[in-house]
């Protein structure tokens, strides 16, 4: 690892003050991606501003039609939290199912998103269920946020400090996991609302998270599997490697979809 | 370069150490306490597991400034003098390690899944070692061991 500048922020306020006064300055909030990168040198910031022990970031809560994640929240906590679980429960399995126990006892959502991984679980719920990223200066739409592979519209010195999640009718989470990484290969997100329903998909295309436009328009005047089925994602676009070729891949989130569908018609 | 202040197995330690020293470098090299293991350079392995706070983490992929004002558990702390823990008990009387490098790691793991679970089941203690590998594939009597204690 290279060498670097360390703060420890005490309050958002003082995280970006020293954020803005560098160029040079990396958030680090889990470190469950950021160190493992800075151990193999392919990121070498010279400043760490560490927000991990910022209290104000770890609140979960009910906010009229939508819960709201505090940035620091860590998976764990997610997957435990008794609000998550009552009223979007699908978005706490997914917390559950990220990593290992030990990512997930470091790991935070604002980190994860922030990072925007092309094969990451929180960005399909993000797409998924229409969430509102907050950052110390305004609120994008998840459907703004990811602009593609490990890149959003976040600017250089922006802090994500809460994520809001509307609350669904129904949702599920479909993930086929790589089995050694636990990173999707193929997952999917449906969320059914009042009037519409929304389907995301991470893990697969190479300009990471998507919405899935044409099975989100098949399943809100129908949502049968049997019409799920007959929607096939175009291998055009999706990702290929030692893991799975682009036709596998495609297969996969097919498969995913229809169980999801399965599981909420279930 | 920073000083921290760390609570290791009840004992406070007070250091200066540079920025990019790794925790687990840190309580290896910095407090003399080899029992928590390097087994990777890849965040994937488990075998240097700790407790920080209370909740089993992996410490090569923390920095020891990030745990300045913790608490932390190694293997080295869990034993009460010459009465092993029950989970180390357990281990050795179901044989759940063969080279022994990634025991620590692994008895870190359970001791906490035990925390967090009180009943659970083998295929919970399966998907909760998700994190911990045994190059000598010794997974059946280490759930063995685990299952043991969760059923005592």
């Amino acid at each position: 690892m290279y060498k670097f500048k360390y703060h420890k922020a005490q309050s958002v306020d003082e995280a970006k003050k020293l954020l803005t006064e560098s160029n040079e300055a990396k958030i680090l909030a889990g470190g469950q991606t950021l160190i493992p990168t800075m151990k193999q040198r392919l990121a070498s910031p010279e400043i760490l501003i560490d927000i991990g022990n910022i209290k104000e970031l770890q609140n979960i809560d009910k906010k009229n039609d939508s819960i709201a994640i505090g940035a620091g929240s860590k998976h764990s906590s997610v997957a435990a939290s008794n609000v998550v679980i009552s009223h979007i429960p699908a978005l706490a399995e997914l917390a559950e199912n990220i990593g290992d126990p030990h990512v997930r006892h470091m790991g935070t959502i604002g980190g994860s998103i922030s990072n925007n991984d092309p094969t990451a679980d929180y960005p399909a719920a993000c797409l998924g269920l229409g969430a509102t990223i907050k950052t110390v200066e305004r609120e994008i739409s998840a459907d703004n946020f990811f602009t593609g592979l490990f890149e959003t519209c976040l600017n250089e010195d922006e802090i994500v400090i809460e994520v809001g999640f509307p609350i669904p009718k129904k949702s599920c989470y479909m993930k086929f996991p790589n089995p050694a990484s636990r990173y999707a290969m193929a997952g999917v997100f449906i969320a059914v609302f009042n009037s519409s329903v929304k389907v995301a998909v991470t893990g697969a295309s190479e300009n990471g998270v998507f919405r899935w436009t044409k099975m989100e328009d098949v399943l809100s005047s129908n949502f049968t599997v049997s019409e799920a089925e007959n929607i096939k994602l175009s291998p055009e676009g999706v990702m290929s490697d030692i893991h799975g070729d682009s036709d596998y891949r495609a297969n996969l989130v097919n498969v995913m979809a229809k169980r999801a569908v399965e599981k909420l018609n279930g | 370069m920073p000083n921290i202040n760390i609570n290791i197995n009840g004992k406070d330690y007070s250091a200066t150490t540079e920025e990019r020293q790794l925790l687990v470098n840190f309580i290896r090299d910095e407090v003399d306490l080899t029992g928590t293991h390097v087994g990777c350079d890849t965040s994937q392995c488990g075998s240097c597991v700790i407790h920080l706070n209370g909740k089993a983490i992996k410490s090569c992929t923390m920095l020891a400034v990030q745990a300045d004002g913790a608490e932390i558990l190694t293997i080295e702390g869990v034993a009460e003098g010459d009465n092993l823990h029950p989970m180390q008990e357990a281990f050795r009387e179901h044989h759940g390690l063969q080279c022994g490098f990634c025991t620590p790691g692994m008895i870190m793991s359970a001791i906490d899944i035990i925390n967090r679970i009180p009943n659970p089941d083998e295929q919970t203690v399966r998907e909760e070692l998700e994190g911990n590998l045994c190059r000598c594939t010794g997974y059946q009597n280490i759930v063995k061991a685990i299952l043991s204690v969760a059923n005592k």
